[in-house]
């Protein structure tokens, strides 16, 4: 246990020195790889604890990033205490709506209906003048975090920036966490595991999945804000399904139902993409191969590892 | 309502279920009495899982009437079902199987007091849930085993567990298929004992192919033959009938019908 928490304050000691570095390139990649991190922990409340494979959680991604876009004003700044709660709502608001519908399926077929809701979602902010068409938006002033004149953080500041995200990962992994603890949490696990026996149990589960649903399109949202607020610009890409499949992909690589591990998942594959990215035209072919790979030899994922290496440590002890 | 001891607390009036052009059940009626045991007996494809299937609404039947004292609740879902008092157990064992015996229970008590609201709170603190859960779990027979992942569980403890699950649910009326199935004669004996001592303040239905089990228990035994109540009535009434002995004791010939 203990060594579990401190290997997780190393890590966030490291993720606190690296605007320290005065790296901009290295700060603004690994600021988006913390946001892509809040997003694939908001796919896992789905996939890795509730059980639901959704292959459309770009939509609430996307969502949120164009509701920044167009609830900023074009030449000023917009509040950060109004817009990103909107952003965020709206998007919860989007997973709500659409949740009524798809989690009427299971299986394939659910994965099937939140692709096709988030390629809706996708050809609106494309096909239509409330996304600005396949260019997107910009967002050219960042919002300010003023309050009533007094300003305690600036977002256009590279490095507060970069404070701010990070400690909205932290922020959504305490969050998750404690949920996951909680009466509430405990249903979403347990419909996981046998949704029948639930139902039979007297839990009305539609009622639960709904709400993580709702839940997870919020926290999606959240990385979806931060992300336009990071890049400047909106584009439909943000909704499409490279984007969804992207995120299943860190949770996938990450260990399934584990929060730690969707964040190690967002890393490595923000890694490959960046390492492979230079050596190759073809990366994404590398990069097929070595998810295969991690599918066939690490099932568990990333979060595994900690507990091989422990079995074989102890496993060589016994031998001796 | 009549007075408490003889209460009818789940009837089926006329109850059939149809697949295509099967009929899995045709017109079965089923009293649930509290304080009594009630038996359903039959060879394999008489229709008695289809039967409890309907009472525990996992099933909606194609025609006839379920009444729970006295509503009308065909319309119900299990889970609206189970929110009423009627627990079911399963004949293949229906548990969470990397949970331990008592999170299995405890998520069982939780149902009744849900509280999803409560996202701030921790379920392991929720001292209400985890003592019922202990309760039940001794009960069922299953006090050394409270920490055990269920899943690597012999098959005799998985059904024990079953039964901690459906008490933890203050089901009133308790609908148990083949609970004392793959039990050696000593987990038999035990069960047979816990259910003597659930019986009083509930109704039940069990399912189940253990004869000495059977008439250890058994209040009222229906026997049902291809989907249709061949004979229902007390235990004395059901040994002597002919037709009984004809179509399920005694004659291997029609064991298998």
């Amino acid at each position: 246990m203990n060594a579990q928490l401190l290997l997780k304050l190393v890590g966030l000691a490291i993720l606190l020195c690296v605007p320290l570095t005065g790296e901009s390139f290295y700060t603004e990649l690994i600021a988006k790889t913390l946001v892509l991190a809040i997003f694939a922990m908001s796919l896992d409340l789905l996939v890795g604890f509730t059980g639901l494979v959704s292959f459309g959680h770009a939509a609430y991604f996307g969502v949120a990033a164009y509701a920044v876009a167009q609830l900023s004003p074009k030449y000023e700044a917009a509040s950060l205490w109004f817009v990103m709660p909107a952003a965020v709502g709206i998007s919860a608001l989007v997973a709500l709506f659409v949740g009524l519908f798809v989690l009427r399926t299971k299986g394939i077929y659910f994965i099937m209906v939140t692709l096709a809701f988030a390629q809706l979602a996708f050809f609106v902010f494309h096909d239509t003048p409330l996304g600005g068409g396949s260019d997107g938006i910009y967002l050219n002033v960042k919002p300010t975090a003023s309050i009533a004149g007094w300003m305690p953080f600036d977002l256009d500041n590279q490095t507060h920036l970069y404070y701010f995200i990070l400690a909205m990962l932290v922020l959504v992994y305490l969050f998750l966490g404690r949920i996951l603890q909680s009466p509430f949490g405990r249903v979403l696990v347990g419909i996981k595991s046998n949704e029948h026996r639930m139902q039979s149990m007297g839990y009305l589960t539609f009622r639960y999945k709904l709400a993580a649903f709702a839940l997870a399109g919020g926290l999606g949202g959240i990385a979806g804000f931060l992300y336009a607020v990071v890049f400047g610009f909106v584009t439909p890409e943000l909704l499409s399904w490279h984007q969804s499949g992207n995120v299943l992909l860190m949770v996938i690589l990450g260990g399934m139902g584990n929060l730690v591990g969707a964040i190690a998942g967002a890393f490595v594959f923000t890694g490959m993409q960046e390492v492979f990215g230079t050596w190759s035209k073809h990366w994404q072919l590398i990069m097929g191969g070595v998810i295969v790979a991690a599918v066939l030899f690490l099932p568990g994922g990333l979060a595994a590892i900690p507990g091989r290496i422990k079995r074989s440590l102890q496993g060589g002890g016994s031998n001796e | 309502m009549s007075d408490n001891h003889n209460e009818a607390l789940l009837v089926a009036k006329k109850i059939t279920r149809r697949f295509g052009g099967l009929v899995a059940n045709q017109d079965v009626c089923v009293d649930l009495i509290r304080g009594k045991v009630h038996v359903l007996l039959g060879p394999n494809g008489a229709g008695k899982s289809t039967c409890i299937n309907m009472l525990s609404g996992d099933l909606p039947p194609s025609d006839g009437q379920i009444l729970f004292m006295g509503k009308d609740i065909t319309g119900l879902t299990a889970a609206q079902r189970s929110l009423v008092g009627i627990g079911r157990s399963y004949q293949r064992t229906n548990i969470f199987p990397k949970f331990t015996v008592l999170e299995n229970v405890r998520l069982a008590a939780q149902s009744r007091n849900q509280q999803p609201w409560r996202i701030f709170s921790k379920a392991q603190e929720q001292k209400w849930a985890l003592d019922k859960a202990r309760a039940c779990i001794e009960e069922a027979g299953l006090g050394k085993k409270v920490d055990w992942v269920s899943g690597v569980l012999s098959h005799g403890e998985q059904r024990q567990l079953e039964i901690a699950m459906v008490l933890a649910t203050d089901a009133q009326v308790m609908l148990l298929d083949e609970p004392l199935a793959g039990m050696g004669s000593d987990e038999s004996a035990k069960m047979v004992e816990v259910l003597k001592r659930l019986k009083p303040t509930r109704a039940i239905l069990l399912v189940e192919h253990d004869m000495d089990a059977v008439f250890a228990v058994a209040d009222t035994i229906t026997v049902m033959v291809n989907g249709q109540v061949l004979e229902s009535g007390p235990p004395a009434q059901i040994k002597a009938s002919v037709a009984v002995q004809q179509a399920y004791l005694g004659s291997e010939d029609s064991f298998h019908v």
